[in-house]
């Protein structure tokens, strides 16, 4: 890496981060792949006009054909335009969870970075959520909230926010350390100005890689929860749900579950690229983790 | 040696606690009431609440807080509500099957990990290093559970090589045991080998072009000396950190994957329990997760000083 010998404009750096992005070729690829899924979501009920719920008994298990492109279910509902609907579903449960998660995970890892005597309190906290399995912490809280979507994103919020506070405390733990930040404090910035002037920026790099896999973990894990029964509850199409249906059908129909489980790879798989071109670009040291 | 060990231990007894009171909180935030689903829903009122004072219900919140902890402290960890058995014995019945799980699981993943990530560090750009990169992609954009039910149609239904669920002791023969369990295990070291390589293949990068590698390699010792003894022994760290890692996250995992194999262990145990609100075994069950995380963390500090000295001088 080469340092800069000057600081551009700021104007100028957004516009070479950019350029830099579209270099990069995971980057591309995964952006590519979220912008298509997430334009068949938006345009769901103009790509297909059949209802997702609708049942249709004479049109049973139709293996994959030209009038059904990915078959149809036990009730006779095109599996494609349930996916469609799913993916909607998908995408804004992710897109809450790394929202709230980012948001008050960020909060807690600025407090805890700069109020040093609340540090070890809010990390044990921390440390003790992070000691249940994600996916386990989640079922609990969704399974105490019922079957909802909204307790989805609850339960995952509350689930990922740990690991979104340690990579927040971490990075403001070395940006508080430098000159302009005690330059600041000598200028007699209060607290809450050097948190939010100072030190947030300056975090924002990693905040966001950590909440583009926030957003993938998100997704797999609604499809976990929607598959054990904890997500929103049919006949709402989720990932999920759908391949929890076409489970007992896995063999003669393998279709069903065969669809949904391709566009949660394939959303995942997006989100996980952009978020390692993102990476790179925007904080190159942050390492990879579980 | 001693002292870190000691060290670690006394920094995680904080957090154990702190496990303990928000496994209690997070239980008993749970709308529903156990007294009715034990009493039955046509049970009488008085029946209710003679339950209720059974349990300890009619207490105040944090009297049953203290209650419990107290009960902790001499190792009781209350009755099933509805297993009619002892939190204790239920857990104890089912850890050899997740237990069994995660050790098959990690026998993979530790070998096949170390293995593709030394040698893609060593054959950068080759297609060990590409597939491996793949893989590690893979493992964190594919659904467990889908790739689980997918294997089974493949290799137990159509092929009908493997039984598809269920679980067979290790008393009646080893490789009934293995047999029952080689499928799941492969599907959840499958998510982990990748972030393994990943993990051991940039230790090793960081190793193998230092001086003392190159000065190993010119006194005459063989390449494979060389890379082993004294590069990778130098990579070790990263590699335990992440297998610490990877063994919570085989255990977390293996929740679903229970469910998807019906096999009757822990993760089955306490997916069972929060669906029909049996307080005391999932309270029991997500403190023995939550001191099992805190524990390997423990053993991974200790494996630090066995495996780097220079851990122990500090």
């Amino acid at each position: 890496m080469t340092d800069a010998p000057a600081h551009p404009p700021v104007s100028r750096r957004w516009v070479q981060t950019l350029r830099k992005l579209l270099r990069h070729k995971s980057f591309l690829i995964g952006a590519t792949l979220v912008g298509l899924i997430t334009l068949a979501a938006l345009a769901a009920p103009l790509l297909t006009h059949v209802d997702p719920t609708a049942m249709r008994i004479r049109f049973r298990f139709r293996p994959p054909s030209g009038a059904f492109l990915a078959g149809t279910d036990m009730f006779g509902r095109d599996v494609m335009t349930r996916v469609l609907y799913g993916a909607r579903l998908s995408l804004w449960i992710g897109l809450a969870v790394a929202f709230l998660s980012g948001f008050f995970g960020g909060i807690i890892g600025l407090v805890a970075a700069q109020f040093r005597r609340l540090d070890s309190v809010l990390m044990r906290v921390m440390d003790a959520l992070m000691a249940f399995p994600a996916i386990l912490l989640a079922i609990g809280i969704g399974a105490t909230l019922g079957p909802h979507a909204d307790s989805v994103i609850i339960a995952l919020s509350i689930a990922y926010m740990p690991r979104t506070a340690r990579v927040v405390r971490a990075t403001a733990l070395v940006v508080r350390e430098l000159d302009y930040v005690q330059a600041a404090r000598a200028c007699g910035a209060g607290n809450f100005r050097i948190i939010v002037r100072h030190i947030l920026p300056n975090c924002m790099g990693s905040l966001q890689v950590q909440l583009t896999f926030v957003f993938a973990y998100a997704i797999l894990a609604e499809a976990a929860l929607s598959f054990l029964g904890i997500g929103a509850p049919p006949p709402t199409p989720s990932w999920g749900n759908i391949i929890a249906e076409g489970r007992d059908y896995a063999v003669e129909a393998w279709w069903i579950m065969l669809f949904p489980g391709l566009a949660i790879s394939l959303a995942a798989l997006g989100m996980n690229l952009l978020g390692d071109g993102l990476r790179d670009v925007l904080d190159p040291r942050l390492q990879v983790e579980g | 040696m001693f002292r870190p060990v000691l060290g670690s231990l006394v920094r995680a007894v904080p957090v154990i606690l702190v496990v303990a009171v928000l496994t209690f909180f997070l239980m008993h935030l749970l709308p529903g009431d156990p007294a009715v689903v034990i009493a039955g829903p046509d049970a009488p009122v008085e029946a209710v609440e003679r339950i209720r004072a059974q349990l300890g219900l009619d207490r105040s919140i944090a009297e049953q807080l203290f209650i419990w902890l107290g009960q902790l402290a001499h190792g009781n960890f209350g009755t099933s509500l509805v297993l009619n058995q002892s939190v204790v014995s239920a857990v104890i019945e089912r850890l050899p099957v997740t237990l069994s799980l995660s050790m098959i699981a990690m026998a993979i993943v530790v070998p096949v990990g170390v293995a593709c990530g030394v040698t893609a560090a060593y054959f950068r750009g080759s297609l060990v290093d590409q597939g491996m990169m793949l893989l590690a992609l893979l493992g964190v954009s594919v659904p467990s559970f889908w790739l689980a039910i997918l294997s089974v149609i493949l290799f137990s239904v159509v092929l009908g090589w493997l039984p598809s669920s269920g679980y067979v002791p290790l008393s009646e023969g080893f490789w009934p045991w293995l047999a029952a369990l080689i499928q799941p295990a492969v599907i959840l070291a499958l998510f982990q080998i990748g972030f393994l390589a990943r993990t051991t293949r940039s230790a090793m990068l960081e190793v193998l072009g230092q001086d003392f590698v190159r000065t190993a390699r010119s006194k005459g010792l063989t390449e494979w000396l060389a890379v082993m003894k004294h590069a990778f022994r130098n990579a070790l760290i990263p590699v335990v950190t992440a297998m610490g890692i990877i063994l919570s996250l085989l255990i977390g995992g293996s929740v679903i994957i229970e469910q998807v194999f019906a096999l009757p262990g822990i993760g089955r145990l306490v997916v069972q329990g929060i669906l029909v609100r049996d307080y005391p075994l999932v309270q029991g069950c997500l403190l023995l997760f939550g001191c099992t995380f805190v524990i390997i963390n423990v053993l991974i500090d200790l494996l630090y000083t066995v495996v780097d000295p220079r851990v122990r001088n500090d």
